[in-house]
């Protein structure tokens, strides 16, 4: 080939160009490869993605302020216009005039006509509590009301007149907030609409968060040295000894979460089969049974015992294929069997320890289930107060808001160990 | 525990004896001496117990029974990282997360020595093994051929007397293998390490062993210098293992002046050197190698016994031929002739007589 026909692109014997030909040739099992995969993307899209971002998109956008949507017919009416139109003219920090005053009667005359004061009353309730029964009233006694309105609505109910009240529902007037997220943080915002601390008694979801992240290290540190040398132990043994092992790992596995719970709690609770044993065998007194359960110790000791097949596995599958000759060879190098172990071995079960770390810390972060079960009051996680949040009082804004939170840290964590492990170097079987 | 008996032995195994299941023995009353800078082959089939020998003198299998001694010391009760024995691994078991620097380092760091030492060391040895720009490498980064020099280097960079290797070029094509035969002995020879050298492949053990030990079922059939061991096998087992063999099956007729008379199973009679038989009547295996057999009539021994052979096979291998004669019933015979200008081919389907000196033909046990 000549020096110019090779800085020319490659062509084909009928003269298209190779790349061109290339990619018609491919094409055809590209596409078959894709419609392959279609019915699991549809799946995922509908049943995974699209939720989680409705959900992400709930935690920073709540219309229950600002929208009426009729639960039989669908209609959508905006509510709150005439105050929405004030808060528009004035700017954040005004004193609610006259004006103002004129615009709240006319949208509580108009949320009475739709019979949505509990609705809207409930949005500015998860941010001011008591706010619910002002709206509700207001409403009921809203075509009773004359001008002056200021007077006449501080007549009412001289709440009305709270700075902060105002703040609120300046926020809600608009559907976008931040407020959700910064309640989720143990924030809110004071009459200036500055970011402050809530009262101390009502901070309760940082400390969550940190007790989370502090159970989950633990239970995946506890994990680790219980999984570890379970492993290494399935790894070594002969295959008939190995496979017995085996399956009293996976044992638990094949058990319903629910039933291992449970049976956790009658191991557990103080007139338990643990505590009895250890008051009749003489090493506890009667009287001082051990409190096992509904306390960061069930849920530490029930999670641990759940979540362990999660470090064995990859562990395993790290450990199957490593050598004996290479803890043979350090040996025989001169090297004692912990600095063998230490130099040789360890090193080389790192990617599997990464994988069931990973996996076990990611699983026991949003763990619901077992905390609410054998947790008690500080055996709880914060999964446990989204669920709150969902079933209970019905802030969905607010779920959203802190499971996007844990969302956003598991990301963070994820990327930190990519960063320091190498995210290849991870293997789960 | 009794003295060494050996004045120049280095490595001795005494009534040794190893089973993993206490039902079975694998290794079978074991007894060994190595002399100081030898360099010694364990030969033989899978199953053996070859490998379990290097294992207990490595120290990763107890013996079940008898002494192993090093250097007049016994090491049933030493750990491994004690014994100060260079190993190399069948698959060479270098440390996949660590350089080949740190491989070769990792020696000398657990026995303690400083840092400018072990530096100096590890270039020496990779100098040695002619690896010496490689340093900074993975080991997954390295051709096989590669690989074992490293492995071999990591196990003389702490200078060990003795030298321990598991079918260390098993895994390489044959070009690559017999390069590094060489080398081996070479380095070995050179340094003055004494070397136990385990294979199954019998050409390995015949060019590189100053002595070899044939194992089979568990004990050492023959120990001897390759030359011996190929001309004068001492039982058919050896006779079959080592090289290229033809046998006869018969019965000893007579037994003298040093001379076998025997009669093969289709009756011709002819004459052996008695190697393992004793007395007329015994039966007896005949091994005659296939470069022994001759069939010009002028190159023979005046009154040699001949047998009738039919060809049945010519094949041209270039620097040898090799023909395939029915004998005595046997069709397998083999005949090995050198490639000259003078030299007959034969033509499958040609009636020939074959003969040989009395003393290439081997009566062994039957």
């Amino acid at each position: 080939m000549s020096d110019a026909a090779a800085n020319q692109p490659l062509k084909t014997a009928d003269g298209i160009p190779l790349k061109a030909s290339l990619a018609r040739a491919e094409s055809r099992a590209r596409r078959k490869a894709f419609l392959l995969v279609l019915p699991l993307l549809a799946f995922i899209l509908i049943t995974f993605i699209a939720p989680i971002g409705q959900m992400l998109h709930q935690s920073f956008y709540n219309e229950g302020f600002t929208v009426r949507e009729d639960v039989v017919s669908g209609k959508r009416t905006p509510i709150m216009v005439n105050l929405k139109q004030w808060f528009d003219e004035n700017p954040q920090g005004s004193e609610p005039d006259e004006a103002a005053y004129a615009a709240l009667a006319a949208d509580l005359l108009h949320l009475q006509e739709l019979r949505a004061a509990g609705s809207a009353g409930t949005r500015i309730n998860y941010e001011r509590s008591g706010s619910r029964s002002m709206f509700t009233k207001g409403a009921r006694n809203a075509k009773k009301l004359e001008p002056p309105y200021k007077e006449a609505i501080l007549d009412l109910d001289d709440e009305w007149s709270d700075p902060e009240l105002w703040q609120v529902m300046r926020d809600a007037s608009s559907g976008y907030t931040i407020n959700f997220y910064l309640a989720a943080l143990d924030r809110a915002k004071n009459a200036d609409g500055e970011i402050v601390m809530v009262d101390p008694e009502r901070q309760v979801y940082v400390k969550l968060f940190i007790r989370t992240l502090v159970l989950s290290l633990l239970i995946t540190f506890l994990t680790f040295i219980l999984g570890y040398p379970i492993a290494h132990l399935l790894a070594t043994l002969p295959l008939r000894y190995s496979n017995l092992l085996m399956i009293l790992v996976l044992l638990p596995f094949w058990t319903s979460l629910l039933v291992r719970t449970t049976s956790w709690m009658v191991l557990l609770q103080s007139q338990g089969v643990v505590n009895d044993a250890l008051v009749a065998s003489g090493l506890l007194g009667d009287e001082n049974r051990l409190q096992m359960m509904y306390n960061q110790a069930g849920t530490v000791i029930a999670m641990t015992h759940i979540l362990l097949p999660f470090m064995v596995l990859p562990l395993y599958s790290v450990m199957r294929p490593i050598n004996p000759s290479y803890v043979r060879a350090a040996r025989s190098l001169g090297a004692t069997s912990f600095t063998a172990f230490r130099r040789v071995y360890f090193p080389q079960t790192i990617p599997g320890i990464g994988a069931g770390a990973l996996l076990v810390f990611i699983l026991s972060v949003g763990y619901y289930i077992t905390p609410a079960l054998v947790g008690g009051a500080d055996g709880q996680l914060i999964s446990n107060l989204i669920a709150f949040h969902m079933q209970k009082s019905l802030n969905w804004s607010l779920a959203a808001a802190l499971a996007a939170l844990l969302l956003g840290g598991i990301l963070i964590l994820y990327w930190l160990y990519d960063r320091l492990v190498g995210i290849d170097n991870l293997k789960l079987g | 525990m009794a003295a060494s008996q050996n004045e120049d032995a280095f490595v001795e195994f005494e009534r040794v004896q190893k089973s993993y299941d206490g039902e079975t023995l694998v290794v079978k009353d074991l007894n060994l001496t190595m002399p100081k800078g030898e360099f010694l082959t364990m030969l033989g089939p899978s199953g053996s117990g070859k490998t379990t020998c290097l294992m207990m003198l490595a120290g990763f299998e107890t013996a079940t029974h008898g002494d192993i001694r090093l250097n007049g010391r016994p090491i049933n009760n030493i750990p491994p990282h004690k014994r100060g024995i260079g190993m190399v691994f069948q698959n060479y078991a270098l440390f996949p997360h660590m350089t080949i620097e740190e491989n070769l380092s990792f020696p000398l760091e657990v026995r303690n020595i400083g840092k400018s030492d072990r530096e100096a060391k590890v270039k020496r040895a990779l100098d040695m093994v002619e690896m010496g720009a490689f340093g900074k490498r993975r080991p997954a980064q390295l051709s096989g051929g590669q690989q074992q020099r490293i492995a071999l280097a990591r196990a003389l960079v702490f200078e060990p007397e003795l030298v321990l290797m598991d079918e260390p070029l098993g895994a390489l094509d044959k070009q690559l293998r017999e390069k590094m035969q060489f080398e081996i002995t070479d380095l070995a020879h050179r340094l003055g390490i004494t070397t136990v050298y385990v294979t199954h492949d019998q050409t390995e053990a015949l060019t590189m062993s100053d002595r070899v030990a044939v194992f089979d079922d568990g004990r050492i059939q023959q120990l001897d210098a390759p030359d011996t061991l190929y001309e004068e096998p001492q039982n058919s087992f050896v006779a079959q293992f080592i090289g290229e063999n033809n046998t006869l099956e018969g019965t000893v007729k007579e037994i003298r002046d040093g001379i076998a008379l025997v009669q093969l199973d289709d009756g011709e009679l002819i004459d052996c050197l008695p190697v393992n038989v004793s007395k007329p009547g015994e039966r007896t295996r005949v091994s005659i190698r296939p470069e022994r057999v001759e069939f010009n009539k002028e190159r023979l021994q005046a009154g040699a016994h001949t047998l009738k052979a039919e060809v049945m096979e010519f094949i041209y291998m270039g620097d040898i031929f090799r023909t395939r004669l029915k004998v005595a019933g046997n069709d397998e015979f083999v005949v090995k002739t050198r490639n000259a200008p003078d030299q007959v081919r034969l033509k499958p389907g040609e009636q020939i007589e074959i003969g040989w000196l009395p003393q290439d033909c081997r009566a062994l046990d039957a």
